[in-house]
């Protein structure tokens, strides 16, 4: 690597990395950060790296600007705000030559740190926070406006526009925005005092998130299960998942909460919820819940990651056989076992797919971002209901947790619900005998009555053997008959999910097979490698089971990749399985540290792969 | 679990019940269980209460788990809806069909090993939750369907038929239950209708959870000497102090009226339920002194059966989450959907 000698001008495009301590809330400096950008219109990322810890370990954030929405994890970092004095050697060397380090100059800096292709900026936050603040708390979290302040500064930021995010945030506490005002001036106007502004990297307002919003896929989750009309979730709490069911909560106490009159002169009037969250014991309990609201003709969901869904196996089984709707987020995180709970990985396709004993196969949906989580997450209950079985939405740790611009979601007053073919007492009343497994409709699917409906449409649920009647049966035809019905209706799905987005550019012999979170790095890479002179053709896989345009996809390509975080490809196996294709007819790109995919990695690997 | 059709022999006129329905109403396949199981008794006994109780069978919702005893509720109520779940399960699915639908009666039937064992997690916290359900365990002691093996209700010095004596110290779920805050609690033998039958319909009309423990010998694995849950050993000691009678709501108010010695405790429906005889100092209320009683008994070998306790005043799962009235599950899409223009406005959160 060069050094920089004569640094060019960029706008609106570079990454920075902030190094903090975890617990001594510098959360809230990151985002701030991270929100002005977005407010002044640029496409942002940011990426929160952080430890399974509450307090005092490591912990990162990576803010990646780039005005043509390239907004995937970067590699390279032009600034590292360097405020964790345990991980400074590291993160002074991961700052590329020609860069910059903030740092907090209240303590010297080792000499053998140093570094002659960089620029060291301090400044004395501590000391400046000591002075300024008398509670310790506050001298601690001042810090983090503080260097936010100096951030501002360094990549011109708006001044004012920060100002008012503070205002906004403190509304109701004066005291806290006062103080978080004088912290954010004491760092931009030591910064602009000390160094020239901006850097030259450096932000310029535009116009390409105007209709956007910033929000973590956990809480667009909770909003598309609040706007499908779930009535009833069960769940355990984990990590990286919780956020959903806390966002879920939050939301039905604003809109599905009401006061309903006192039914007699003088008594108090009573508080209605038109939801019921179980906060359950264990996430066995959890799809218990579920499947017992799903078979009382209720929407009803969960949320988990991987422990979760292991535990889960034989109530999916079980809801898979007696055909039972249920929706289930799975916000992935690294396995096995209990991993590395705070890091992002795609590792439980295969566990998803094929989850529970005998031969099982599950619907699946695939998001990219929390708009995606938001649409799906109301396909999803479609999709359940209308196949009367376990959905599965696949979001990760990456999407679920972190802040991603995305357009602003709508909904559409005309949305009716596919609630499936469920029989009324009046289509009861019209039949002769009901029959819970027979007369499948063209999706395979037979029509199911809920507990409550008349006698006529009474029947006795088992997880046992049964006939097309619902009744026990040992029989080996009588048994084919409803589980090679239920295989036709898996696949009779693939026509439904999410159909997978395909990009072609002229001429391209390289295919890139990818889904969920991959999505940003991917579509860079395919940029990347066009200016490098290959020409790729992109194709995001966003439902299971495959729609053909996958196998047909693969054929088209001599160089066909498909491109995951986990180690043991497998969404490259499953398509192998579903579709039959030689699975070396494919070539894996994997990513499964636990950091979100670069564009880079995937650029590198295929080069690789094609010079060999 | 085969469902072969019961034989309809005519008889003699049946009896019906309010909803003009006869006992035959109220029954379901035939039960495929061992002659002489005492969780066919059970089956009766429950069949019995929901038609004396005029029960909707349409309105019923009967749970199990998995093993001999999970098998029964096909064997009740045929035009009840169903759902024989997996082993344990029972209590966590129950606890979500109560929650989306509120109207219905929820039975639930399970085993000791369903119970005790594989699904103790789930009865413990269906019990915390207070979901308005019955529970009932049939309990023999042994895991029936996998033939025989000890449960975890077997009592210490109780010998299988194979294997060897057993040493580790049984759960018992009256216990359990007191300790865990239950409001219902009641003990009884699969042998004895006479008692089961009303506590079964008091559980009905219960404002929670209703554990009924009922001891059901398992003729081909645990009938035997040194058995504990023998129908020998309970003719022998069993101890039937604390009798119960119930009122249901519609019947004469004057029925309520209760005698000297006597005790009633009104339902949240408005039922009665009067213990008839109580031992003295006895509190059906009280939750130490039912554990004190129950406790002295089992040192001295002797079970106690009956409505041992009552708590009539805690609210139920659907009163602690405010619930609406009706069931949830028929909310329509207009009310649960808050549509476009909120999700507009909600939109500006997130700039
Ligand atoms: C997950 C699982 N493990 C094991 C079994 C096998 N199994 C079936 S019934 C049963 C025990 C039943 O005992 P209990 O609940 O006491 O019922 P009983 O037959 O005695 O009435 C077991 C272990 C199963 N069905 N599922
Ligand atoms: S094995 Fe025992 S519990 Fe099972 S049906 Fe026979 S007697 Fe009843
Ligand atoms: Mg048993």
């Amino acid at each position: 690597m060069t050094i920089d000698v004569t640094p060019q001008v960029r706008v609106n495009d570079f990454a920075i990395k902030l190094a903090n301590v975890n617990g001594t809330g510098s959360a809230s400096a990151n985002g701030l950060i991270m929100q002005a950008i977005f407010r002044m219109g640029i496409p942002v990322s940011g990426k929160n790296l952080f430890p399974s810890n509450i307090q005092g370990l490591p912990t990162w954030y990576e803010i990646r600007v780039n005005a043509q929405g390239h907004t995937a994890r970067a590699t390279e970092y032009d600034l590292m705000v360097a405020m964790n004095g345990q991980t400074y050697r590291d993160d002074i060397e991961a700052v590329r030559s020609g860069g910059y380090v903030l740092y907090d100059s209240s303590w010297p800096l080792d000499a053998d740190l140093a570094r002659d292709d960089v620029t060291f900026l301090g400044a004395p936050y501590a000391s400046m926070c000591l002075e300024a603040f008398a509670k310790p708390r506050e001298r601690i979290l001042m810090k983090n406006i503080a260097y936010a302040g100096s951030i501002v500064a360094l990549l011109g930021i708006d001044l004012e526009l920060v100002r008012g995010l503070l205002a906004e945030t403190f509304s109701r506490n004066p005291a806290l925005r006062d103080s978080n005002e004088l912290a954010l001036r004491l760092g931009y106007d030591y910064t602009t005092a000390n160094v020239a502004c901006p850097l030259p990297f450096r932000v310029a307002p535009m116009d390409a998130t105007t209709d956007s919003i910033l929000i973590d896929g956990n809480t667009a989750t909770a909003l598309g299960a609040l706007w499908a009309g779930a009535t009833v979730s069960g769940w355990y709490p984990i990590t990286p998942a919780t956020g959903v069911m806390d966002n879920f909560t939050k939301l039905c106490a604003t809109y599905r909460r009401h006061t309903e009159p006192a039914s007699e002169p003088g008594g108090e009037p009573t508080v209605v919820n038109d939801y019921a969250i179980i906060q359950a014991e264990d996430e066995i309990a959890a799809i218990g819940i579920v499947l017992g609201a799903g078979w009382s003709g209720a929407r009803s969901f969960t949320s988990t990651s991987g422990p979760g869904i292991s535990l889960m196996n034989e109530l999916l089984g079980l809801a898979y056989y007696t055909e039972i709707p249920a929706v289930i987020v799975d916000v992935q995180r690294t396995g096995p076992s209990t991993g590395m709970p705070t890091r992002t990985q795609q590792a439980d396709l295969m566990l998803c797919a094929y989850a529970s004993h005998g031969d099982t196969r599950h619907i699946l949906t695939f998001p990219a971002n929390p708009a995606e989580c938001f649409e799906f997450m109301v396909r999803s209950f479609d999709l359940a209901e209308h196949f009367q079985t376990p959905v599965m939405m696949l979001s990760d740790l990456d999407i679920g947790m972190n802040d991603w611009v995305v357009p602003a979601f709508t909904w559409d007053d005309n949305f009716v619900p596919d609630r499936g073919p469920v029989l009324s007492n009046e289509d009861l009343a019209q039949m002769k005998e009901f029959f819970r497994y027979s007369n499948p409709n063209a999706d395979f699917v037979t029509a199911r009555t809920v507990p409550g409906s008349a006698e006529k449409g009474a029947y006795f649920i088992r997880g046992s053997g049964h006939d097309k009647l619902g009744h026990y049966t040992e029989d080996p035809d009588k048994y084919l008959e409803v589980v090679d019905r239920l295989k036709r209706k898996h696949a009779a799905a693939a026509a439904h999910v999410p159909a997978p987005i395909i990009e072609t550019r002229p001429g391209a012999e390289v295919g890139l097979i990818t889904l969920g979170s991959c999505d940003l790095a991917v579509r860079e890479a395919v940029d990347l490698l066009g200016q490098a002179g290959i020409a790729a053709d992109y194709l995001r896989v966003r439902g299971f089971p495959f729609a053909d345009a996958v196998a047909d996809f693969v054929r088209a390509h001599p160089h066909t990749f498909v491109i995951e975080q986990n180690r043991d490809a497998q969404l490259r196996s499953m398509i192998s399985i579903e579709t039959g294709l030689p699975i070396l007819s494919m070539r894996p790109i994997l990513a499964y540290g636990g950091f979100p995919l670069s564009a880079e990695h995937v650029v590198t690997a295929v080069r690789e792969e094609l010079e060999n | 679990m085969p469902s072969i059709v019961k034989p309809l022999i005519p008889l003699a006129p049946l009896a019906r019940n309010d909803l003009g329905l006869t006992i035959r109403d109220y029954e379901g396949a035939m039960s495929t269980l061992c002659a002489g199981c005492g969780h066919d008794s059970i089956t009766a006994a429950i069949t019995h209460a929901l038609w004396e109780l005029s029960t909707p069978p349409h309105m019923i919702a009967k749970l199990s788990g998995i093993g001999c005893s999970s098998k029964t509720p096909t064997y009740f109520v045929r035009g009840a809806h169903g759902f024989n779940s997996a082993h344990g399960r029972m209590a966590a699915i129950a606890t979500g069909a109560a929650a989306a639908n509120r109207e219905l009666t929820y039975i639930g039937v399970s085993g000791d090993g369903d119970s005790l064992s594989i699904g103790l997690g789930h009865l413990a916290h269906a019990i915390r939750r207070a979901v308005k359900m019955v529970y009932i365990i049939e309990n023999n002691g042994v895991y029936g369907l996998t033939k025989g093996q000890l449960s975890a209700s077997a009592d210490v010095g109780t010998r299988p038929k194979k294997g060897e004596t057993n040493v580790v110290a049984p759960i018992d779920p009256i216990l359990l239950g007191l300790s865990l805050g239950a409001t219902f609690l009641a003990r009884s033998f699969s042998g004895d209708k006479e008692q089961l039958i009303p506590i079964l319909k008091a559980a009905v009309a219960h404002n929670g959870l209703a554990l009924i423990d009922v001891i059901s010998p398992c003729v081909t694995f645990n009938d035997h000497e040194g058995s504990t849950k023998s129908y020998r050993f309970m003719r022998e000691h069993e101890v039937k102090e604390v009798v119960a009678d119930f009122i249901p709501e519609r019947e004469e108010i004057s029925a309520r009226l209760s005698g000297g010695g006597r005790r009633s405790v009104t339902m949240h429906d408005g039922s009665v339920i009067t213990f008839r005889s109580v031992p003295e100092g006895y509190d059906p209320t009280d939750r130490m002194a039912v554990e004190a009683y129950v406790r002295e008994h089992q040192s001295a070998g002797e079970v106690v059966t009956g409505l041992l306790y009552l708590d009539e005043t805690k609210p139920s799962m659907h009163q602690v989450n405010h619930t609406p009235p009706s069931a949830l599950n028929r909310l329509t899409f207009d009310t649960v959907c808050p549509g476009s223009a909120a999700l507009a406005e909600l939109m500006a959160d997130f700039r």
